[in-house]
């Protein structure tokens, strides 16, 4: 800023300069987030963030796929054996350790996102023609990576097991997703 | 002193003369504007009244929806006027709308969901004109405000039907409507529903209380709209404000150089 | 240039590799304006910032926007009650475009009536009237896109103004639809073109700054600089002040934003586009209507269009009509009163615009009154004698000189300051 006059009135017209740039940047601030929240997913998308899925034509050892958020959900009704196969196995020796009581709501309904862990292809499986990889789960074709039974990562490049969306049974045949 | 109180009276004559030939124009002008209402969503504080659009949207539900379709609402919007989620659903529920393909390629009804938009009474315009005398009824979503009066002129319409002789065959007479004769026949009489709250159901009450919830249905984001609107014009005022000393005193400056 | 030193070292730093500050500092600290600017010259400001906050609030909604005959309404609709914030968007982005044109319409008759378009300024000027061309046309453009009925029947009509050219004008009006009438290739390019020239018009904002630079500000009283003494740095005097104007301006537009979001709209554009049902009284935007009375006046087919190209066209030649030696109004009589009368004229012209031809005229001013002159003057009538006023203001500017006894000039901007400000 140029200094022309004497200071005590060059003080005052300071502060009020101040403090004009600075209300007007709080104001310039403010006006920013509707534009950025704009572009945040909008209440007609919100309004599809949830779905109710019926279960009762599931027969046990069948799966569905459902379109939840634009992406697939495996929803399968596991038979006996499989259940007792997820179950056996050592936790501890898995490279994502999850207990399968801790990736079903209700025992034999096993709710997933079909989306493999590690670059986001959708694993095979779900169809009894499918490859379903060496633990007779799922396998993902892109990399190269096994689930079992309960969908955790047992071979393979994927990290994490394939991620459990948030859902509740509704009744006995009704989940909601999301 | 005296001249500006002089300017002042000869400037208030010449406004006050203005008025009255511009109430003089609008007599003479051949459509009668449907009178201002007092909605309690004037001014800038402006809110809707959630009882009145709850009882508005019964008159809709009772008796618009059998020919007017209502696109641009889903049954979620309905906890904006103050019904709660369950109860949205609930009223989805009540309808059929056609849904996705399913496995065996077949579209069958199925109950609306909260995400759904409101299903038109018709299958398409064609099939609404050739039931309502080759005109279709108009899409009531944006009524409120894609008409001359918003509002009041919904108010006007529905309370301005008149016995008038000469009117030809299938249409009505109506005061407001542009070109008298509207092919809509009085929808409401009086008691034609009745209110759960016990507020009495006269035309004039049933009138207001669906264009109330009309103007609801057009412009949803009013609350939000004034509501923010008073905060920015506080926040402008003390912008303005400090900006104007801030002027004051470097104009000042430049003056007395 | 290069070896201009700042206290900042940073601004040193970046000076010497790139020199963008320079300019800056150039125009905040040494630049001469006149120190006689008044408010008038606030609206320049106004106008760049007006253009700003449309491509910024446009690309947003762009981004939400659907251009496809079938979705387009529905897609502004779901704009106004889904996206976040939306209906604030959209409504700044309806309403900045009235603002523009306020604006960049006072900015005019404030170069009008202070003679800001005479030597050695006419470039500016006639740049300045290229850009409220393009202005024209991106807010025309624009009025399209949300396909309400009066977006289609103002397309329509706009659009045949073009079948007047004889011999290639049906060609030439099939060639802009993209097929036999407005339809979905109109919409898909009108969308493209409307997102398209705004940023040609912040190029040539750039070209009109930079003349405005090269010739230096004109002032009130219309007078060379003489001197340092009759100059004063943009910063802080003018910073301030435009930013005074900024905050008076964003109080009118919130006010109509938040309050009145479609009074400066007409209701018809709620109703989704059909091709099948024109509208009882189609109009175009406010902005268009003194233009749109002039094209109604000539009974004349080609004759209008020309005419209301013509009304603009005029203002091409405008630094060569006008061959007084002074330029501000303050110091011509005569000119001061037909700047006046002229500014009414085109007010009467856009009521006149707003009203349907054969009705008895009704001079309105919003908010405040509307009464008949007379029983017998219809709108036609009004238009016509308006119209043929509107272009004997330009045509007389020529002979002006010959008639006026300008007022003596001040001898300089300083003297005539310290005059004033001594009373």
């Amino acid at each position: 800023m140029s200094n022309t006059g004497s200071g005590h009135d060059e003080t005052k017209r300071d502060f009020l300069m101040v403090a004009t740039a600075a209300v007007g940047a709080v104001g310039a601030g403010l006006t920013v987030w509707p534009f950025i929240n704009s572009l945040n997913p909008s209440a007609d998308v919100l309004a599809l963030a949830s779905i109710e899925v019926d279960l009762s034509t599931i027969e046990e050892g069948q799966s569905i796929t459902v379109t939840w958020r634009g992406k697939p959900v495996f929803i399968r009704r596991q038979t006996a054996a499989e259940i007792a196969d997820a179950e056996g196995v050592d936790v501890a020796t898995l490279p994502d350790p999850q207990a399968y009581g801790d990736r079903v709501t209700k025992p034999g309904w096993l709710v997933m996102v079909g989306i493999c862990t590690h670059l986001g292809c959708v694993p095979g499986g779900q169809k009894v023609t499918d490859n379903k990889g060496d633990f007779g789960g799922w396998y993902c074709p892109c990399h190269g990576s096994h689930y079992d039974t309960a969908g955790r990562i047992r071979k393979g490049p994927a990290p994490k097991n394939l991620e459990v969306p948030e859902y509740n049974f509704l009744s006995d045949n009704l989940i909601k997703i999301g | 002193m005296s001249k500006m109180n002089k300017t002042f009276k000869l400037v208030t004559a010449a406004f006050a003369a203005m008025v009255v030939s511009t109430s003089a124009a609008f007599a003479a002008g051949d459509l009668v504007k449907a009178p201002k209402q007092d909605w309690s969503f004037n001014g800038p504080f402006g809110v809707f009244d959630r009882a009145s659009q709850q009882r508005g949207f019964q008159i809709f539900q009772e008796v618009c929806a059998s020919c007017h379709s209502l696109e641009y609402i889903a049954f979620r919007n309905l906890t904006d006027i103050g019904f709660s989620a369950d109860e949205a659903k609930a009223v989805a529920a009540e309808y059929q709308v056609p849904s996705e393909p399913n496995d065996e390629g077949e579209i069958v009804d199925r109950a609306a969901k909260p995400s759904d938009f409101w299903p038109s009474p018709y299958a398409n315009a064609k099939e609404a004109a050739a039931t309502n005398n080759g005109k279709a009824p108009p899409d009531l979503s944006l009524m409120a405000k894609a008409r001359v009066g918003g509002a009041d002129y919904i108010y006007g319409l529905l309370t301005g039907y008149e016995d008038h002789e000469g009117t030809p065959e299938n249409l009505h007479y109506n005061k407001y409507f542009p070109g008298y004769y509207i092919a809509m026949a009085a929808p409401l009489s009086d008691g034609a529903v009745d209110y759960v709250d016990g507020t009495p159901n006269t035309v004039e009450q049933m009138a207001k209380d669906v264009s109330h919830f009309l103007m609801w249905a057009a412009e949803p984001k009013l609350e939000d709209r004034k509501s923010l609107g008073v905060r920015v014009m506080l926040f402008l005022l003390v912008l303005t404000f400090i900006t104007f000393l801030a002027y004051r005193r470097v104009s000042k400056k430049v003056k007395g150089h | 240039m290069s070896s201009k030193q700042f206290k900042n070292p940073v601004a040193n730093w970046v000076e010497k590799r790139l020199p963008v500050i320079s300019p800056i500092h150039h125009t905040l600290f040494e630049h001469p304006f006149p120190r006689n600017l008044n408010f008038m010259w606030n609206f320049g400001s106004l106008a760049g910032l007006c253009l700003v906050i449309m491509i910024v609030t446009g690309i947003v909604l762009a981004m939400q926007y659907t251009p496809n005959t079938a979705d387009a309404f529905g897609s502004v609709e779901r704009i106004m009650r889904d996206v976040n914030s939306g209906w604030l968007l959209r409504y700044l982005h309806m309403n900045v475009a009235s603002f523009f044109f306020i604006v960049v319409y006072i900015h005019m008759f404030r170069g009008l009536y202070y003679g800001s378009y005479k030597a050695p300024r006419e470039l500016l000027w006639i740049i300045g009237v290229v850009i409220l061309l393009l202005m024209m046309a991106t807010g025309f453009l624009g009025y399209t896109l949300p396909w309400g009925q009066m977006s289609f029947w103002g397309a329509t009509v706009i659009t045949n103004l073009f079948s007047a050219i004889p011999g290639v004008g049906d060609a030439i009006v099939t060639w802009l639809w993209g097929g036999f009438s407005v339809d979905n290739p109109t919409l898909n390019r009108f969308f493209v073109l409307h997102f398209l020239l705004p940023f040609v018009i912040l190029g040539v904002v750039i070209l009109h700054i930079l003349a405005l630079h090269t010739s230096v500000s004109n002032n009130p009283l219309g007078i060379e600089i003489k001197g340092p003494q009759d100059t004063i740095s943009f910063h802080p005097y003018f910073t301030i002040k435009d930013m005074l104007g900024v905050c008076v301006f964003l109080l009118l537009l919130c006010a109509f934003v938040f309050f009145m979001p479609n009074d400066m709209g007409h209701p018809d554009n709620y109703i989704p586009a059909d091709p099948l049902v024109t509208p009882a009284h189609i109009v175009p935007e406010w902005y268009f209507l003194p233009f749109y009375a002039v094209l109604r006046s000539i009974p004349d087919k080609l004759m209008g269009v020309i005419a209301m190209f013509a009304a603009i066209g005029v203002l091409f030649i405008l630094p060569w009509l006008d061959r007084s030696p002074v330029r501000s109004a303050r110091f011509r009589p005569m000119f001061r009163v037909m700047f006046w009368a002229f500014l009414v004229i085109c007010y009467i012209l856009g009521t006149v615009g707003a009203q349907a031809p054969d009705n008895v005229y009704v001079f309105v001013v919003p908010y405040l009154f509307s009464f008949e002159v007379s029983s017998w003057m219809t709108v036609l009538t009004v238009g016509q004698i308006t119209t043929a006023l509107y272009f004997l203001f330009f045509l007389s500017l020529p002979i002006l000189p010959l008639f006026e006894k300008t007022k003596p000039l001040p001898a300089s901007i300083s003297e005539a300051v310290l005059s004033k400000s001594e009373k």
